[in-house]
């Protein structure tokens, strides 16, 4: 009996992940392999309040005359902003100049400014096949929408605003297969931390991460952008999902359709592939300081909070407000606690207002606040003190990521945080429904 | 060229919260971010500082945020080179863009212990330990990213590339 020749893999085998796909069409190549540092082309260079100000000192180094593309480079001042005190306020002034002089078309203000992440999507500047750089770690967001897109720093920022064109190496892939049904309130941030507590935080270090599989089609584009946000949680590049009907409806109103939609070969090579059975996740919380302490909320007992906060560029959409204020509806919040809610953008600021959770969150006692970072990264509007507990929906619960370094942050989705905010510790919504 | 010096070391996942808390990052001003390096994870680093120079640590150092001022404070507090078992991806970058001399090399890593006095040669690739005179190879790092550090940064990498 003859047996079917093995697969030649390696350098024979020219099947390409997404990733790679992209990378070579902006190098203008129609393959490269792992491992190879090309010079590429960018479509968009994101900056923020805090990046910006290094980024603009040393493209003055540079000595260009001007930005590569007025239309590709994007501005949001969204970490400090509104101003919390003099010294940010003087960031946000040098980088609003520097927009005005170089006539930087998308340069969000204060009132049109939201969470960058959420921001970008929203306006339509990402688009699939898209390579996107951006000065901030969760740039890797816009892969839901079947893109590249990673964090850089300052110089490189920098260098892409010059010269529209960046180094890369050419990352490994790794790949995530989805199936069985969701349990109740579980959404992409569950699935993410679970994840994350598989792997590690550097379990997918300086890799691609495809997130597919059939539960991933069910989920909504509100919890794939969640889930590419914390792709760097596990160290990864990029966290890419194929585009399917739920992105082309996405997009419909954001874009004219001129967008080149690529997935992997069916040859692909991966570096490893986790097939996680979604039936097995219940409601996560990860726990300090990392996010790979994941666990079932339902393990965690008499942990008490001071603070909840629910936003950020991870969970900070529509589907968060919703389900929080489902939960929220008709009660009230612990008396001991303070219960943040941060909208990302004003769109979903309005649409959260007109649906009717922004009445639903001042009568049980939260704060709603203007688009803004804030209490996410410790900056402002909910910092916390030595000794205190949040649960948070943010992506990061690093030592003092939220404020004192003697402080603490639980991540989870926003249905364990509008429970944990009634119940004043960390609960889940069957506790409190 | 050779860097020596004696090493402070720190463990796994170094993240950038605890490198340059974000509550400093309302300024760019170099001076400024050293001065708050380290202080939410080492009360003790400007101490340590006095006579130890190159910061030994374990994986994924500089995990998190994309903040350069990570880096850009390490390198300006006077710490003359990171050896790590490995780095996050974006601090790495950063690093190399700011010419901050990073080394990936688990075997020394996890040889060398605090306080040791060890000599890097970055050129011919080489780290001893002057306690034990253990020696470890470093692999080199790829051409392109050497060219980067010899022109002392992606900056000027750049304007050299562009006025040739
Ligand atoms: S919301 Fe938090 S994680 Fe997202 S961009 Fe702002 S500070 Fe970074």
């Amino acid at each position: 009996m003859r047996k079917e020749p093995i697969k030649e893999m390696g350098s024979d085998n020219r099947a390409q992940a997404i990733a790679q796909k992209i990378i070579a069409n902006h190098c203008d190549r129609d393959y490269v392999s792992e491992g190879e540092i090309v010079n590429a082309s960018v479509d968009i260079v994101l900056g923020n309040d805090i990046t910006m100000p290094i980024a603009i000192e040393e493209f003055k180094k540079i000595g260009a005359d001007g930005v590569f593309d007025r239309e590709k480079v994007v501005m949001v001042p969204d970490h400090f902003t509104p101003n919390k005190d003099i010294k940010s306020a003087q960031q946000c002034k040098l980088m609003r100049e520097f927009a005005g002089e170089y006539n930087i078309k998308n340069y969000f203000e204060v009132g049109s400014m939201g969470i960058e992440h959420a921001l970008l999507p929203e306006m339509g500047l990402v688009l699939p096949g898209n390579l996107v750089v951006g000065a901030d770690s969760h740039t890797c967001t816009y892969g839901a929408l079947g893109l590249a897109s990673t964090g850089v720093g300052s110089t490189d920022a920098a260098v892409a605003m010059a010269t529209g064109k960046l180094w890369f190496m050419v990352p490994r892939t790794v790949k995530f297969i989805y199936s069985g049904d969701l349990n109740k309130w579980v959404t992409g941030k569950d699935l993410i931390l679970y994840t994350i507590g598989l792997i590690g935080v550097d379990g997918a270090l300086y890799k691609s991460m495809e997130f597919s599989g059939p539960a991933v089609s069910r989920l909504s584009m509100d919890s794939r952008f969640t889930m590419s946000n914390m792709a760097i949680e596990a160290g990864g590049k990029f966290g890419i999902f194929e585009v399917d009907d739920k992105t082309r409806a996405y997009l419909k109103e954001r874009s004219d359709g001129n967008y080149e939609v690529l997935s992997s070969d069916a040859d692909a090579k991966y570096e490893k592939i986790y097939n996680i059975d979604c039936s097995d996740i219940e409601s996560q919380v990860a726990v300090p300081h990392l996010p790979s302490n994941a666990k079932s909320a339902r393990d965690i007992k008499n942990v008490e909070i001071d603070q909840v906060v629910i936003g950020s560029c991870t969970n900070g959409r529509m589907e968060d407000l919703k389900i929080a204020a489902e939960i929220l509806k008709g009660k009230r919040v612990n008396n001991n606690l303070r219960t943040i809610i941060i909208p990302a953008t004003q769109n979903i600021y309005l649409e959260a207002l007109k649906k009717g959770y922004i009445e639903i969150f001042i009568k049980s006692g939260c704060v709603v606040s203007t688009p803004t970072c804030g209490p996410c990264l410790g900056g402002h509007m909910g910092v916390l003190a030595g000794g205190e507990r949040a649960v948070s929906t943010t992506n990061r619960n690093f030592v003092g990521r939220m404020g004192h370094p003697d402080s603490e942050v639980y991540l989870s989705g926003p249905a364990v945080a509008a429970a944990s905010a009634i119940a004043g510790r960390i609960a889940i919504p069957e506790e409190v429904m | 060229m050779i860097i020596k010096d004696r090493v402070i070391k720190y463990g796994n996942n170094i993240d950038t919260d605890v490198i340059i808390p974000a509550r400093y990052l309302n300024t760019a001003d170099r001076r400024e971010l050293a001065s708050h390096c380290f202080e939410d994870l080492d009360k003790d680093f400007k101490e340590k500082m006095k006579e130890k120079k190159i910061i030994v640590a374990g994986s994924n150092f500089g995990c998190g945020s994309s903040r350069e001022h990570a880096p850009l404070s390490i390198k300006e507090s006077g710490i003359k080179a990171v050896i790590a078992v490995s780095f996050a991806r974006i601090f790495f970058r950063n690093a190399i863009n700011i010419g901050l001399p990073v080394i990936a090399s688990e075997e020394a890593a996890k040889h060398i212990e605090d306080g040791d006095e060890i000599e890097i040669d970055l050129s011919s690739g080489v780290i001893k330990d002057n306690r034990s005179d253990g020696i470890f190879r470093i692999n080199p790092l790829p051409d392109f990213i050497q060219k980067v550090i010899k022109s002392g940064g992606y900056i000027n990498y750049i304007r050299d590339s562009v006025n040739k």
